[in-house]
Parts: C-alpha cells; structure tokens; sequence
C-alpha cells in the first residue's frame, strides 16, 4: 500500500497534472485531424519529453495516446473520415447516426465505452500483466496466421448484403496490399519502375480516399441535400449512456475482454481487436440486421474493444519490453532514455514507477471523459455549415492528410485514385470496409504465411501443430465451413420436399 | 504596364541578389529526411541530431520521415534533392545493400557523406531455453546437423542481419545458407519469434536484444565486433571464441545530395560535430543502448565503401545479390 500512496505522491502534482492536460488537449487537436495518426502525436511529443522528470514524460504520451484515438472517431462519425483503421469498423454506424440526426449519441457511445475499455484494459495490465505477457510469448507466426485469417473472415460476414459483395471488396484491399517491395522477399511488385510505388499503397491516404473522398464525390454529382441539423438531446450525453449501458452491459464486457486479450499479442493490435470485436456483437446480437445502419451495439462493443487493446498493448511492452504496436515502441525507447528498463526486474526494483505509470493510465481515461464532452458540444457545429461549403473544406483537409502522411504529393493522388474506387464500389453496392481491412492486414497475412512456410520446410501441417495455432486454425476452418454446409443440407432437404 | 512588370522584375532580381550576397548559407529553413518510420531508432536519432543542428546554425530543421520500400524511397529523395545544403538525410546502411539486390540504381556514389553517428556491432543471440553457453556449442550443433535444420531471424529477406549471419557461416567454413534465414519486419518480431518457439539464431545487435536479455528470455553468446561491447562486457567476441574474423556493424551517417558547394559542406560537418559532441546526443545514446561512433566526411565516406564492398561479395557468394 506505501508504494501506491508514494506512486499517487509523485502523480499528483500540479506540475503532472497540468502536463497530463496539456497533452490532452495535443492528443485531442492531432485526432481530430483526420490524416494524422496517434503514432505521429507521440513521435512529435518524444523531443519534448527529454526535458521532463519520468512520471510526466510517460504521463504526456499515455494521455496524448488515448485522447487521439478517441478523437478519431470525431471526423469518422460526422464526415465519415475515419481517424484510424480501428474506428474504420464501426464507422458505416456512426456515421449512419449522424445523417440520422444523431451524431451526439454515437460520439457520446464511442467516447464513454472507450473510456471504459481503457479502463478496464488497465485493470488487467495492474493486475495480470506478467501472465497474461507469458501466454502472449507464445504466439508465433503460425498463430498470428490464423488471428489474422479469423479478422479477415470478419469483415466479409459482417458487412452488410452478401458474403460475396464483402469477398470482392476484401480482395480488392488485398491486391492493393501487394504492391510495392516491403513483403517477405523484398521483391518489387506492380511498381512500374516508380521509386514512390516502391513503398507500396499507404493506407492512410487510401482510406480517407474510399470513405472521404468518395462521399465528397457523391455530394457533387448527386446534389445531396443538407443533413438536417442535430436536433437538440432531450437526455444529457452522459444519461444516455448510462441507458446504453444498462441495456449492453456484456457486450461492453465482451468487448474490453477481447480487445485487451488481442492488445496483449505483440503481432495484433487495435485495429484487428475492433473488428473481431463488432464481428462477434454482430454475431450474437438479438438484431443483427440493423447493424450498419445505425445501430449502436456495435459500436458498444468495438468502441470498447480498441481501446481495450491500446492498454492491452502494454502488457509485453512493460513485461519483457516488446513493442505491441508503433506506439508502445516508441514509448519503450522513452523509457529507456528515463532510466527505466522495461523488464520483470522493473516490477521489483521501481514498483513505484510502476505504479505511477498505472495511475497515469487511469487518469488518462478519465479525463477524457470531460474533454470528450467538450470537444462532442463543439464538434455538432460542423454539421451546420451548409454542404457546398463543408465539402471543399473536407477535401482541402484530406489533401493535407494525405500528404502529411509521407510528406510526398505521391499521397494525394493515391487519395484521389482510391477516392474514385471508393465511389464506384459503393455505387455497385460493394462495401467499403472490408477492403480496408484487407489493405491494412494483407502484409501481415502474407509475412506471416510465407515466414511460417520457411520455418517448417515447405509443409502445411505444421500450421496445426503447435496447440493455440490448431484450435485457432480449425476455429477459422468451422467458421467458413459451417454456413456451406448448413447451406446443403438446406438445399437438400428443400429438394426432398419438392419430390 | 511594362514600365511597372520591369521595375518589379528589376527590384526582385536586386533583392535576389543582394541577399545572396549580404547572406551566407543557410539562410533558410533545413528539411532532414528519415527513410524510416516515426518513432523507430533512426528517427529518433534524427530527430535529436535535428535540433541540435538548429540551435547551432540558427535556423529551423525540420524532420521529415519519407518511409517506405525498405528505405529505398527515402534515400531516393535525398540524393535526388537539389545539392544546396538545404536537403540532408539519415543514410542507413542500407544503402550499402539494396543496389546490390537490384532494387535501385542509386549507391553512397550519389552522396556528399557528411559524418557517421552511430554503428552498433551484430550478435549472436539465442533462446535462453535452447540450452546454449557458448557460440562454439551452437556452431559445433549447426556443422553436426544437416542444413537448414537452423533457423535465424531478425530483419528482411537481404537485410543487414541475414547478411551478418551469412557472412559468419562464410567465415566458419559453412555454406552462407547453412541456417535458414526467415525475413521479419524487424529484430523486435524476429527475437519474439524466437522465444516463442519459431526460429533458433536472431544475429541482430545485442542493443536490440537488451530487454529480453534482462528478462533472462535471451541469451547473447557473441558480439560481431573486433573488441567487446561496453554495454556487455561479458559477452565474447567472434575471434576470441570461434576464431571467425567477421565483423559487422550498422551505421547511421548523415548525409547530402552529391555536389555540395565546399563552404557549406564544411559548415554543416562543422554543425553535426557540435551537434554529435552535445551532451543531449551523448546521454540519448548511452540510455538507449546505441553505439557512439563518429567519422567525419571523407573518413566517413571510406567506412561506407569499405562495407559497401564487403557486403557485395557476401551478398554474392550467398546468392543474395542481383544476377
């Protein structure tokens, strides 16, 4: 107990505190930007944090983390930009909310349930890190294979109209994922001889070009009249989330479980957590067919999954120092600098810095809530400026997005290539996300097959050899197989029928 | 109208001029370009370097990571920027190996090399569960066990560690593919990999290692380097335990467009050895675990033709280099 008061004293400190604010309302401001990412606010804030005492340091980069992700889903849910391929699952809801004249709701959901993903997320990483970290340890390529088969078999069932539209649309993202020359063998694919085209189809700008740009191009041709303005909340944003809660308390639950679960695997991150996570509220939700149309379960689930997965992401990265995504990486060099070795050792030998770091994780989450509230209120504004107008404006912020990605103009005529596709998939009713999903984890499915090939001599069996990669891989197996059967028995017994 | 267009154009040419002759470089803002991604080692570097240059030349220095193709896209953009000073880099190593591969046309040949900052030497490290206590024992199991019974990891296909470990295999005798080499996206998931069981050797450098080594994951039986490491003291090198000769060693250097103006390179070399010599930078490196090292423009540029020809022959010998 005297370790956790000495923890609090070195937190609680107005000079922490007025870091930790501070750094909230960066995280918030970079968020909201649709283009620039978590990972680029904690690059920027690294310089910063040599000038700082460790407590503060870390503090700075947990809260800047934790409000951009949230921030996020501020463009994806007004203007359907998403911030990161993590909110890209649940956005088709939230900004379905939004043209319903509900943006609040959906932003006040994604803001309360990744408060409590967070939350719960660092409750584990307080109490369970070094078993959970060992379990962790045991994935190798041949178990990441399957996570990411399983993730990818999520997006075709859960996008809405048929498995078939969603197939089209994954592989879609799969084929754009295999350009350029960072895959296994570094061999150079569909490059035509470009430097740029080396380094392969960047998933930022091609996002905001299939969800942004194309409904930027919608808005031209089809003349779209102007979203009503929100009307004004008969209950406060917090109440209705208390009702959201009461009437999804598991699959808030569910949600930060698998998320943290997920977060913890050094090879998995927020993204593939959020969209298992909406695939299974999907799966075993009462109505099932009003997801993606504005539905707010799912955004219950997957909301508290990524942020689940976020804290999750500490779990190794505290435990034996590894990285369990680019900013935990950056956070462990941070650490280092500050005297701080990640390791078992630092449980025992700076268990209040330890300490100090959970109590920084909280706080983190709970601050947002106020912040969140204050950025939502403002943020419905946006909504009533007339469309003529907002849609330059949005395509002026996608351009700087997307050259802020790689600083190159290259970026922007991605955007606007994939901005066509965009608008011509949705205009054949093929939707938009699994082709995401399939840009953001064909890399890891194609590294993660062709590493486990070479380790076992060329034989497929050893993909259900080792335990967790046998059930993850009959799992993935069950779950295609078992909707074709359920099918031909169908078929056979309506033929029976007939004769 | 004219009369209006010629005094303007008039004026504007006097101003042009007058500055470059009552300014001297630089004048304006510096762009460093990254190869590699936000947050990782180099960027870090880079962004450190960065500032210190800036307080030193008084002007901003703004860092631009330009990621992408195994590094083959940013150091595309540094040697194709305008060689006037205002365009430097990060140079990684890997512009030692990637022409070999075929993958560009563009070789150090197309850089002014200003200074190496830093190099951290290769290792040799294993599972703490493998059993192993010296490199002798692996290297006796690895001769006695048919090829490929061996699996090593740590950077891509052609990447700086499978040219370190196949350099050692040359070295001890051994076909340079002896131990099969899995490309990963780096020593982080290669190390991983091999704690969970995937693959036996991660030869990256024993800095990346260091958490895991801590954690007593990890064992680190050598160090690819001609003296022991101040970091691990304890650990042997390759000669004193085996007898190889190899070494190897990544760098990062900064460095410019090919064709600087004399003043301005030396200004530069000037600002990045204060810059170097900085405590900031010093203190950075010792707590992250990286090398010091520091060769200064031509000096600077044999070590990069030294490696360059070295790793030709290995990447060569071990089929790894473009027919």
């Amino acid at each position: 107990m005297s370790i956790v008061i000495e923890a609090a004293n070195l937190v609680f400190q107005p000079y922490v505190l007025l870091v930790i604010f501070g750094a909230a309302a960066f995280g918030m401001f970079v968020g909201a930007i649709p283009g620039l990412t978590a990972t680029m606010a904690t690059a920027l804030l690294v310089p910063v944090t040599f000038f700082m005492d460790p407590v503060p340091a870390i503090a700075t980069i947990v809260t800047a983390t934790a409000m951009a992700i949230f921030a996020g889903d501020i463009p994806g849910t007004l203007l359907r930009m998403p911030g990161t391929p993590a909110s890209a699952a649940y956005v088709q809801d939230a900004y379905a909310m939004t043209q319903q004249g509900r943006p609040e709701a959906a932003l006040g959901a994604s803001l309360v349930f990744s408060s409590i993903g967070g939350i719960f997320g660092t409750l584990v990483l307080i109490t369970a890190s070094p078993v959970l970290a060992e379990i962790a340890l045991k994935f190798s390529s041949f178990e990441y294979f399957w996570l990411v088969v399983l993730g990818l078999s999520c997006a075709v069932f859960i996008s809405p109209g048929s498995p078939a539209r969603g197939l089209i649309a994954l592989f879609i993202g799969l084929f754009a994922a295999t350009v350029g020359l960072d895959n296994p063998a570094a061999v150079p694919r569909y490059t035509f001889g470009s430097v740029e085209m080396m380094g392969g189809v960047q998933f930022i700008p091609a996002m905001i070009g299939l969800f942004a740009v194309s409904e930027v191009i919608r808005a031209f041709i089809k003349r779209a009249s102007d979203v009503r303005p929100p009307a004004a909340m008969s209950k406060s944003i917090f109440r209705q989330q208390a009702t959201n809660l009461v009437t999804y308390p598991v699959q808030a639950l569910r949600g930060s479980i698998l998320g943290t679960a997920i977060g913890a695997l050094p090879g998995a991150g927020a993204d593939i957590a959020a969209w298992i996570s909406y695939a299974v509220s999907k799966k075993f939700s009462k109505t099932p067919e009003k997801f993606g149309t504005g539905h707010v379960e799912g955004l219950v689930e997957a909301g508290a999954s990524n942020n689940g997965a976020m804290s999750g992401a500490w779990i190794p990265a505290l435990v034996f120092g590894i990285p369990g995504d680019s900013i935990t990486a950056i956070v462990i060099g941070v650490l280092y600098i500050k005297g701080i070795n990640p390791g078992p050792m630092v449980f025992i030998t700076q268990p209040e810095m330890i300490y100090a770091v959970f109590i920084v994780f909280l706080l983190a989450n709970l601050i947002m809530l106020p912040l969140g509230w204050i950025a939502i209120k403002g943020a419905r504004h946006v909504l009533s400026i007339p469309q003529k107008v907002l849609m330059p404006v949005i395509l002026m912020f996608c351009m700087v997005g997307s050259f802020a990605i790689n600083n190159s103009v290259f970026g922007i005529g991605l955007m606007l290539i994939f901005g066509i596709i965009g608008f011509l998939m949705e205009e054949n009713d093929i939707p938009i996300a699994p082709a995401i999903l399939g840009l953001v984890l064909g890399p890891m499915l194609e590294q993660n097959f062709v590493t486990s090939m070479i380790k076992s001599d060329g034989s497929f069996l050893a993909f259900f050899e080792r335990p967790i990669a046998a059930g993850l891989g009959l799992f993935s197996i069950a779950i295609w197989a078992i909707p074709l059967v359920l099918w031909l028995l169908h078929r056979r017994s309506a033929r029976q029928n007939l004769t | 109208m004219h009369f209006i267009k010629t005094i303007a154009a008039v004026g504007g040419l006097m101003a042009m001029t007058s500055a470059a002759w009552a300014q001297e470089y630089p004048e304006r803002p510096i762009q460093m370009i990254v190869p590699w991604g936000a947050g990782g080692g180099t960027d870090a570097v880079g962004r450190l370097l960065g500032a210190e240059i800036q307080k030193e030349l008084g002007v901003p220095v703004n860092v631009v990571n330009r990621t992408g193709g195994s590094g083959v896209v940013g150091h595309s953009a540094i040697a194709n920027a305008d060689p006037d000073g205002y365009t430097i880099g990060i140079m990684t190593i890997e512009i030692d190996m990637m022409h070999w591969q075929g993958l560009t046309e563009l070789t150090y040949e197309d850089f002014d090399v200003l200074a190496i900052v830093n190099s951290d030497p290769g290792g040799v490290m294993v599972s703490a569960d493998a059993g192993f206590d010296s490199v002798e024992a692996l290297l006796e199991k690895i001769k006695s066990e048919p090829a490929g019974t061996f699996k090593a990891s740590g950077t891509g296909q052609g990447g700086i560690w499978h040219v370190g470990l196949a350099g050692w295999l040359l070295s001890e005798d051994l076909a340079p593919d002896h131990v099969t080499f899995v490309p990963s996206q780096g020593a982080a998931p290669g190390l991983t990999d091999m704690v969970a069981g995937g693959v036996d050797i991660v030869p990256s450098s024993l800095a990346e290692g260091r958490s895991m080594i801590d954690a007593k994951r990890v064992v680190a039986l050598a160090t690819m380097s001609a003296d022991r490491q101040d970091a691990f003291p304890d650990v042997p090198t390759l000669a004193e335990s085996t007898g190889s000769d190899w070494t190897v060693a990544v760098w990062r250097s900064v460095a410019a467009p090919a064709g600087l103006p004399e003043d301005v390179k030396v200004k530069l070399m000037n600002a990045i050895e204060t810059a170097y010599n900085s405590e900031a930078y010093q203190e950075f490196m010792k707590d992250r675990g990286f090398g010091l090292r520091w060769a200064k423009g031509d000096d600077a540029a044999a070590i990069v033709a030294t490696d360059d020809a070295a790793f030709g022959e290995v990447m060569t010998k071990a089929g790894l280099a473009a027919q």
